[in-house]
């Protein structure tokens, strides 16, 4: 069975597209302390590409290495980092583990391409996080929410949409 | 020359064949489907925000709301997932149980979906008894062990929350005696019924290459040829002790995706034999004694897949160091499923819509969450 670690990952992409690569910041996940070091930072070990390589990194796995089943795209909010971190997971037809791209969106300007036009699997994936997150897909032929009704305001995955209160529950008893 | 245009119509969200509340907008010409357009969310509720409002192990219970047929199959993606974000080790019986319990559960819903399938053809409520009948006597085992039915709330970190009680195991021996039979009852009701037959071969096809680029898994990726199944392809818990074949369609219509759901039933058959010739020799007990309930992971994240009985169920889990998931995503199969049906419904007549729905097997609790 075909397997891949992220390092093995990283240095395949650094040869073919090394413009692709960001050098990963760690992503802090509880709120800044009013001293001392920040204490919850999360490092991820697998490649993060840059949003406009997207495309093209992706059809990297698939074409090349062979990552042909495009299985799940998460996205997390990164409120304290700023940004929306999409994991991208990939496997093998032929067995073993999977895969991952990272791409980080800023989140006041949340706009990456899309990739179901190249590879359909994205498609709900992408509804899904442009629904529940507000992402932006460029180039995405049906880009409409999925779960929510049209008329709905607000993103109710991002860490500040309101849990209780909003308008949709009426007031303070919601 | 008469003049023709093409329609919009609506099937859904309220409709007896739609599994659910499902709305799909069918724009035909005549009697032949042009495009399709799912519609979803009538039964959203949210749940990946609940999950984050909640502690890791209360939400073991709102996963069996996921999938509500798989209850088992939920709570076992969602504790490896925890598992592996934790690193908590399970004892070799546990796994064996859980095994046990996942595979009763393909049973059950294949069985039942095999009969929902049927249903949608036509043939009303009796191939829907079947269909049910076994999945009855599962269901009773899952209350010996667990205390509920359907919402089963089994799992544990570590393990499963009781061991099997002494009336277990007689009474599951008592029904794999029965299942040859009944699996080929069941398989006969299709294969022996011309106008099912009719209904079924050629229909919905679904090419290999297509499916691999939609991305879709379970008995549908499998249907169209494709032998990828996560218990041989990363072999999660102790699937790699047990000796099973995946099987395969040929041309990927519904009538292939039904042998395979049926082919899928007797293996499953098999892997629980073997789970009982190795149960007795299995070492530790029902649940790690060390491992605690109220976890606080360590800051990271993890991601669990296995096998549920509709595809490749996913929990992708990030914590924050609290004891409360700081992102909790699934990958829920039976959604991803339905990215190719519009390919799969078009060129065919209207009537096939509700075949072709039915024989991707889908469950809106898990679809819309």
């Amino acid at each position: 069975m075909p397997e891949l670690s992220p390092t093995e990952l990283r240095a395949r992409l650094a040869e073919v597209m090394p413009m692709a690569l960001v050098e990963p910041e760690p992503l802090a996940v509880t709120p800044p302390p009013s001293h001392g070091p920040q204490p919850g930072l999360f490092q991820p070990a697998d490649p993060v590409i840059k949003p406009e390589h997207l495309i093209e990194a992706a059809l990297f796995v698939r074409d090349t290495l062979g990552y042909a089943y495009l299985s799940d795209i998460a996205v997390v909010d990164y409120l304290y980092a700023g940004c929306f971190e999409l994991v991208y997971r990939f496997y093998h037809p032929a067995g073993g583990s999977s895969i991952v791209l990272r791409v980080r969106v800023p989140r006041d300007h949340p706009v990456l391409p899309s990739l179901t036009p190249h590879w359909p699997a994205a498609n709900f994936h992408e509804r899904e996080a442009f629904d529940l997150f507000g992402i932006e897909f460029t180039g995405h032929p049906y880009l409409r929410r999925i779960y929510m009704w049209d008329e709905f305001e607000g993103f109710p995955m991002r860490k500040d949409f309101p849990r209780q209160g909003d308008k949709y529950l009426g007031g303070d008893e919601g | 020359m008469l003049q023709t245009q093409e329609l919009q119509i609506n099937i859904g969200p309220q409709h007896p064949s739609t599994h659910g509340v499902f709305r799909m907008l069918v724009t035909v010409d005549g009697e032949t489907v042009v495009d399709l357009k799912p519609v979803f969310g009538y039964l959203h509720r949210n749940h990946e925000q609940l999950a984050e409002a909640n502690t890791y192990l209360q939400n073991m219970p709102y996963t069996d709301r996921l999938d509500y047929f798989n209850s088992m199959a939920n709570n076992h993606a969602y504790a490896m997932a925890v598992e592996r974000l934790t690193g908590i080790e399970v004892p070799e019986r546990a796994e064996y149980i859980r095994v046990l319990m996942v595979e009763l559960t393909r049973i059950l819903n294949h069985a039942s979906a095999v009969g929902f399938m049927i249903n949608d053809m036509g043939a009303w409520q009796t191939p829907l008894a079947f269909g049910m009948r076994e999945r009855e006597k599962i269901l009773d085992l899952f209350e010996m062990a667990s205390g509920a039915r359907l919402m089963c709330n089994y799992f544990r970190f570590g393990g499963v929350a009781r061991d099997l009680p002494p009336e277990f195991i007689p009474n599951l021996r008592e029904l794999l005696r029965a299942l040859p039979a009944y699996i080929d009852e069941l398989e006969r009701l299709l294969r022996d019924n011309e106008i099912l037959l009719q209904r079924a071969i050629g229909i919905g096809i679904l090419p290999p290459e297509v499916a691999l680029s939609y991305g879709v898994s379970g008995p549908v990726l499998r249907g169209s040829g494709i032998p990828y199944d996560v218990r041989k392809a990363e072999p999660y818990s102790v699937y790699d002790r047990f000796d099973f074949d995946i099987p395969v369609g040929k041309v990927g219509d519904v009538y292939d995706r039904f042998l395979v759901r049926i082919e899928e039933m007797r293996q499953s058959k098999r892997i629980i034999e073997q789970v009982l010739e190795q149960l007795p020799d299995a070492k530790g007990g029902h649940i790690n004694p060390k491992a605690r309930q109220n976890v606080r992971p360590p800051v990271g994240d993890a991601y669990a897949r296995i096998e549920s009985p509709k595809g490749e169920l996913g929990f992708y889990l990030v914590s924050d160091g609290s004891t409360k998931p700081y992102r909790y995503k699934v990958r829920a199969p039976s959604f991803i499923n339905l990215t190719p049906l519009a390919d799969m419904c078009r060129g065919y007549k209207v009537a096939d819509i509700v075949v072709i729905l039915g024989s991707i097997d889908i469950v809106m609790g898990e679809v819309d969450r």
